[in-house]
């Protein structure tokens, strides 16, 4: 790894409220920690590497795929917010195919049992529905991208 | 050619499977439950798919989602490991059918030796020698009743789906037969979903010996020398060794020999286990075939100085069987003890629980596969595993005395482990003068 890129990681360290960064590519790996007396055997905060996407035949997704409804897994966020987390691990799609809108945006209101979001998981398409009324405040996932299970989907504020 | 490979296991095993593929420079990914979040096989794989919530009905066993997080992180490879799925045809069927490459044997072969009355029934015609017993599934107590007439008690009753001693039954005489029938019923309905028995003659004074199987996807099959494995609490293996004290050259041809027959009798193309039973008189009985890697695979590796799981990898990817591996030797000795989250002073109830220090031994021929740390929290929805502790030595007396040193420098705390208990077995005489069988552990004293 380049020291430019080093410095880069270093200053990220410093100018964040972090304590350690580890990057890996092509089998270089490096690790740069703030705070020195932290025990390497300690408990470490574990955080799941990061996913390519998966590279997605749209014509894949425009087939009538057997579409299963699947309640997601809700858990309050904060006194309003409540955060819609994956049942599933799969590929997350905002819409029913490729050229439709999506089942939601930001800002939208929905009500129990509403569409919200696709996961396909081994060629079926999941619907994911709302198990709270309330009003759509953050979409955290990007189009077509993996996610995993209890991964926080969306953030809908309590009607 | 494996691009990457997801390890469809937790544990000690996960972290075993992570580091061939490391040697190997195949890029993994670690599939975990919400329990395993800050588990060492998620830290150690390149990359790590939530699969589930603790209960493992609902995560490690889950198919559908195992191989939707190979789809979504490309891997085209899928180790099982040991337990599990790892001996499901179902999961190997799935696999093959969305194009993921299944490290370890086809789903034909899992199938067979996975129900016991087939897996006897093809090897018998393989030319296998069998323990003697009901060619099939016992309708009723009459049926037993007319096989112990002949054959002679004891005999044991065994559920055809079965493993790990659940839905097994000794019976000594006539008078115990119907309600240890109705129980092992009861349980093997319960652990299996599947009541059906088989009756056969009881081995007295049996020692558990098995074959080490490779093969390859070109029709060679070779084994690598037996393991001794007859230290077994309540039919778990507690202490492993190879070579076996009992087994000579003479022998370790023929068991080998007995076994390769076995594994082909399914051509079988992977590493795999031929499980025997071996009596006072050195006559050998199959007992079943295990068609995956097995908790114990290290004790072979130390001794044939061969990377099992490496070599299972290349085979599943299509290489053949190297010359040098048909002409193994075991060199020295090796022993392991499993080190489970469990009190032996109270039964061996399992103990859940935080490590609050951990220290592994070291120094020469000393190897610890685990994936603990300090500060590790143990789930309670897995099994006890904690970790194996490995011994090699030049002879089965210096293998010995390594494992009462390794075992002495291993510094544990915060549950109660197996590991005193270990330590008093390496001291019984009859243990370290190689004399004992499967019946060793019922009249111990701790």
């Amino acid at each position: 790894m380049r020291s430019e890129k080093i410095l880069e990681l270093v200053k990220i360290l410093e100018s964040h409220e972090i304590d350690e960064i580890e990057v890996s590519r092509w089998g270089q790996k490096i690790r740069i920690t703030k705070n020195s007396n932290a025990h390497p055997t300690a408990e470490v905060e574990v955080t799941p590497a990061t996913r390519k996407v998966k590279k997605i035949h749209q014509q894949q997704l425009a087939e009538t795929a057997a579409f299963e409804s699947q309640p997601a897994v809700t858990e309050e966020f904060n006194p309003k917010g409540v955060e819609v987390k994956s049942p599933i691990v799969g590929t997350f799609y905002r819409a029913p195919s490729p050229d439709a809108d999506p089942y939601i945006n930001v800002g939208d209101s929905v009500s129990v049992g509403q569409p919200l979001c696709i996961i396909e998981a081994m060629k079926i398409m999941n619907v994911i529905e709302a198990e709270v009324p309330g009003k759509v405040v953050k979409i955290l996932v990007e189009n077509a991208q993996p996610v995993e299970y209890n991964q926080t989907l969306f953030i809908i504020e309590k009607a | 050619m494996i691009n990457k490979l997801l390890i469809a296991n937790r544990g000690e095993i996960a972290l075993r499977v992570i580091r061939a593929c490391k040697e190997l420079h195949i890029p993994t990914v670690a599939v975990y439950s919400t329990a395993d979040e800050l588990s060492l096989h998620v830290r150690f794989a390149d990359e790590a798919v939530c699969i589930g919530p603790p209960d493992s009905k609902s995560s490690y066993l889950k198919m559908a989602q195992i191989i939707s997080a190979a789809e979504v992180t490309n891997a085209d490879a899928i180790h099982p490991g040991y337990g599990f799925l790892a001996e499901n045809a179902d999961f190997a069927q799935m696999c093959e059918d969305n194009e993921i490459l299944f490290v370890g044997p086809r789903p034909m072969a899992i199938r067979t030796m996975g129900d016991k009355a087939q897996a006897r029934e093809t090897v018998r015609k393989a030319g296998v020698p069998i323990i003697p017993g009901s060619e099939t599934v016992v309708k009723n107590i009459e049926e037993i009743k007319r096989f112990a007439e002949s054959h002679g008690y004891p005999v044991i009753l065994k559920a055809s789906a079965g493993g790990g001693g659940r839905g097994m039954r000794i019976v000594h005489q006539i008078a115990e037969l119907e309600n240890a029938f109705n129980n092992a019923r009861e349980e093997a309905l319960k652990a299996f979903g599947n009541p059906d028995m088989y009756v056969e003659k009881l081995v007295e004074d049996a020692r558990h010996i098995e074959v080490q199987i490779m093969g390859d996807n070109f029709g060679n099959v070779i084994h690598l020398g037996e393991r001794e494995c007859s230290i077994q609490r309540r039919h778990q293996k507690l202490i492993e060794e190879s070579p076996s004290p009992a087994v000579d050259e003479e022998l370790r041809e023929k068991l080998g020999k007995i076994a390769v027959r076995a594994a082909r009798a399914v051509n079988y193309n992977s590493a795999g286990t031929v499980e025997f039973l071996m009596d006072k008189k050195r006559n050998i009985y199959f007992m079943e075939m295990n068609t995956r890697i097995q908790v114990e695979h290290p004790v072979t590796e130390m001794v044939t100085g061969i990377d099992l799981l490496k070599e299972q990898i290349r085979l599943a990817n299509g290489e053949k069987i190297p010359k040098w591996m048909k002409k193994f030797n075991l060199r020295g000795h090796a022993i392991e003890c499993r080190i489970n989250a469990e009190d032996p002073t109270k039964n061996f109830r399992p103990s859940p629980g935080k490590i609050l220090a951990f220290h592994a031994p070291g120094g020469p021929g000393t190897r610890m596969d685990t994936h603990v740390y300090a500060g590790y929290e143990i789930p309670s929805h897995y099994d006890s595993l904690l970790g194996k502790l490995i011994t090699h030595g030049k002879n089965r007396d210096e293998a010995i005395v390594r494992m009462e040193r390794a075992l002495d420098e291993t510094i544990l705390e915060g549950v109660p482990t197996t590991i005193p208990f270990h330590k008093a077995i390496l001291k019984d005489e009859a243990f370290r003068a190689g004399n004992f069988n499967i019946a060793f552990l019922n009249n111990f004293s701790f």
